[in-house]
């Protein structure tokens, strides 16, 4: 992991953090979408909030791929969910909803088994190609033996 | 009424989401490291590559599935109820669909990262 994969993954968890609130913000403004008149979802994305909160989605997207090109789903997802305490955050500050002591020790949880995974290797399924895992190209038995 | 209508969204983001990672994982490996490729060989050469993958257009329809489900649960419920419970079941979902489809290792450490989150997604739903 370089310093330049480490600012891929800053930008994943950043940008889905604002892109997701600022959803929330345009979604709040235009009110319950009806299942009566489902077409209306669709038409939402001429809305400003909406398409600004796409741009900001977009640019999560091109470093999501980027982050997967070269690390484990099970690890890239985990290592950018510090993004849902970032959304709680933006939630109390901003957009003023309540976030109440349960959810916050929800996102604490949510936080503490991400950082779990974070101190494992990046890629599992073709350790020959990048940054093997140093146990595991060594055979058990020469570690065995006295 | 409102609640149940923000959960089948999340049920729908969940199956969706996941759905398309686990394609989209499978493209972005077989397309390469992006940051390698982008230097050697330029940018259009990545998205070229990118876009011409069909793991990667299968996992975007499911994404914008996903999108959809997304904007239909964000206009019922808060984004701090919604966008982490469906991220998080859709973390432990991914870790067993990657396991069986992406043959990754998924470890203890990740297991009980899992668990952890999934414990996490109850407290937030109380």
């Amino acid at each position: 992991m370089t310093f330049r994969k480490y600012l891929v993954l800053a930008g994943v968890t950043v940008l889905a953090a604002t892109g997701d609130s600022i959803l929330s913000l345009g979604m709040k403004k235009i009110g319950s979408v009806s299942l009566h008149r489902l077409p209306d979802i669709f038409l939402v994305v001429l809305h400003p909030e909406i398409a600004l909160g796409i741009l900001f989605l977009l640019g999560f997207f091109a470093c999501y791929m980027t982050a997967l090109s070269w690390a484990d789903l099970t690890y890239v997802l985990p290592a950018t969910s510090l993004s849902y305490v970032l959304v709680a955050l933006i939630a109390r500050f901003f957009l003023h909803e309540t976030v109440s002591v349960t959810r916050w020790l929800g996102i604490l949880l949510i936080a503490t088994g991400v950082g779990f995974v974070t101190q494992g290797p990046a890629l599992t399924h073709k350790p020959a190609r990048s940054e093997p895992d140093k146990c595991m190209g060594e055979p058990v038995s020469t570690r065995i033996q006295p | 009424m409102n609640q149940a209508y923000t959960w089948c969204a999340v049920a729908a983001i969940v199956l969706a989401s996941t759905t398309g990672d686990v394609l989209l994982s499978r493209a972005m490996k077989q397309v390469g490291d992006v940051g390698k490729l982008f230097r050697e060989s330029g940018w259009l050469t990545v998205v070229g590559r990118t876009l011409r993958n069909p793991n990667f257009l299968l996992g975007i329809l499911a994404m914008a599935a996903a999108f959809y489900s997304l904007l239909f649960g964000l206009s019922w419920g808060d984004v701090s109820l919604v966008v982490p419970a469906a991220a998080s079941l859709t973390f432990v979902a991914n870790a067993v669909a990657a396991k069986i489809f992406l043959h990754e290792r998924v470890d203890q450490r990740r297991w009980i990262a899992a668990l952890l989150v999934a414990g996490g997604v109850v407290l937030l739903a109380a």
